[in-house]
């Protein structure tokens, strides 16, 4: 009886140590993390990206539904091919990039989890923060677990890779940008993608 | 200097259609830098890189053409020398 115990004891604590928590780091060497943002405006629509990604994300694969984090996009990092619109969306009149240098999403609360193999995807409720107003959101996000891939991304570097992809939709008059104004020439909604990989190495 | 004027416009707006053909006849706005899609093979992401080109939009076109205009219309007030 003691010995069968001491085995189940023994098989429970592998199965904790194996199932553990990992912190996955999206800062990423290789700059390919992005957000992508699309507005419609009259001539042609608004088309950009920002590569300034940070954040991090504590995972468990075997309880994807537990998962904690905050990514970070640099402001100034938005870009836009016309060098003109760059400048007045980084400007005090939109965006305000040198007053407010970070947008982020802080997760609270995963829901409608959902597992197949690595991947997992579920609604993420938490805190967008955009030109200093906060709100909460609900996000369908999709999580792929890569295990012992970091070594194939990052040359000598082992530890295993998070793939984290969303899409979803704001208004601009929700975080008080030009609130009501110039909605002929700007959409007030905003189409946002995230596409992001963090690693945890070993 | 009536003629100049009017050549240099003449000038101007062939060369900016020429231009503006040539790169791709862009309906939207100027561009100074390009988006090009990179692939990350290990996670399948789909990431930027931003590439410095200057692709002249429809707003080049209204630049060339208003100098061009403003060109031609100050040809008219110079006055022809008499002979």
């Amino acid at each position: 009886m003691k010995t069968k115990f001491s085995v189940l004891a023994l098989i429970t604590l592998a199965g904790v140590a194996l199932a553990a928590p990992q912190t996955f780091d999206f800062k990423d060497p290789k700059g390919i993390n992005n957000a992508g943002f699309k507005l419609d405006a009259p001539l042609e629509s608004i088309n950009g990206s920002a590569s300034g990604v940070s954040g991090t994300v504590t995972f468990d694969p075997e309880n994807p539904g537990a998962t904690i984090g905050k990514i970070t996009v640099a402001t100034a990092s938005l870009m836009v091919p016309n060098p003109m619109q760059r400048q007045h969306m980084l400007s005090d009149k939109w965006l305000d990039a040198a007053k407010f240098p970070e947008i982020s999403f802080e997760s609270r609360e995963f829901k409608n989890v959902q597992t197949s193999g690595d991947t997992t995807t579920a609604d993420v409720t938490g805190t967008f923060t955009l030109k200093g107003v906060s709100k909460e959101l609900t996000v369908p996000v999709k999580m792929t677990y890569l295990k012992d891939k970091l070594g194939q991304r990052v040359p000598n570097q082992n530890g295993d890779l998070l793939v984290i992809r969303a899409n979803f939709t704001i208004n601009r008059t929700d975080f008080n940008i030009m609130p009501g104004q110039f909605e002929d020439k700007v959409s007030d909604t905003i189409d946002l993608t995230l596409s992001i990989a963090g690693a945890s190495p070993k | 200097m009536k003629k100049t004027l009017r050549l240099i416009a003449a000038l101007i707006v062939v060369g900016a259609i020429a231009f503006w053909a040539a790169t791709g006849a862009n309906h939207g706005w100027t561009k100074t830098h390009i988006p090009k899609k990179i692939v990350d093979q290990t996670t399948g992401l789909e990431g930027v890189q931003w590439q410095d080109k200057f692709v002249p939009g429809v707003d080049f076109l209204a630049a060339a053409l208003l100098g061009a205009g403003i060109l031609a219309g100050v040809s008219f007030f110079v006055r022809t020398k008499s002979k």
